[in-house]
């Protein structure tokens, strides 16, 4: 299954549900397309949802590494939403764990923001 | 003793990565090992033919890489090879280093490491082969077996 991202807004916050497997190739393409023009719009408060990523690879975990970077380099904030047991284990092995805000909710998530 | 043993050669490409990335999950779930080390097991597979594919043969069209998957015992021993310009395994930098912890890339080695029993790397010529060593604990073996 390959990657899909939709993006919809809640409270001044661009929420991006991401939806199967963030490798390398197109699904690390399609996070980082979806990170630039979400900024190319002008919106710097981006939480992104993990909820239904089946799988990361090392790619994918650099390409949100770099999401992340880059929107605090232009002043924003990106945090992340609902990570399946996978994904926490594969942050918390890389030390990424206390570099990304996680959060469990979504309602707490946008509240985070303010 | 039975040895059994499979071995594919490939094109450098993405599809490869993805077909030895399927073909590890069959072996490993074959050979007893459970959900979440099988998942673990096709993630080392993964990122080692990454390795290959992009970091050693630059997705050249001429270079082939190898993949062998071998159960001997209670070892899973899996072999990927490339025709790249050789890796100099000591001089992978750690990712868990402060300065290092938000670089894009330089985890595969990691991961790999963190999900084997035993890595192994061997300089070919030209290229580098990476043996990946996963054993198959007790409980998986006796699952095996209870199910044959």
């Amino acid at each position: 299954m390959t990657m899909k991202a939709s993006t919809r807004q809640v409270d001044g916050i661009t929420i991006v549900d991401l939806s199967g497997r963030i490798t390398l190739g197109e699904g690390s393409v399609v996070l980082r397309d979806t990170i630039r023009d979400v900024v190319g719009q002008g919106h710097k408060k981006i939480l992104l949802n993990l909820g239904d990523v089946t799988y990361i690879d090392s790619s994918g975990i650099g390409e949100l590494v770099s999401g992340f970077t880059s929107v605090r380099n232009q002043g924003g904030e990106l945090k992340l939403l609902n990570l399946t047991k996978k994904v926490h284990d594969l942050l918390q092995i890389t030390k990424l764990y206390t570099v990304f805000d996680i959060k469990d909710d979504e309602a707490s998530a946008i509240a985070a923001f303010k | 003793m039975t040895v059994q043993r499979v071995s594919y050669t490939l094109d450098s490409s993405l599809d490869s990565v993805n077909k030895a990335e399927e073909e590890a999950t069959k072996v490993a779930t074959r050979a007893g090992f459970d959900e979440d080390e099988t998942g673990r097991i096709s993630m080392a597979v993964r990122e080692a033919m990454v390795n290959a594919v992009l970091h050693g043969n630059h997705y050249d069209p001429n270079k082939r890489v190898s993949i062998s998957f071998e159960m001997t015992g209670n070892e899973l021993v899996i072999t990927v090879q490339d025709q790249g310009a050789g890796l100099d395994v000591d001089n992978v930098a750690d990712p868990l280093a402060p300065e290092n912890l938000l670089k894009q890339s330089g985890r595969g080695i990691f991961l790999i490491r963190a999900f084997m029993d035993e890595v192994r790397f061997r300089k070919l010529e030209p290229g580098t082969e990476i043996t990946l060593i996963k054993r198959v604990h007790a409980a998986a073996s006796d699952h095996k077996e209870a199910s044959q």
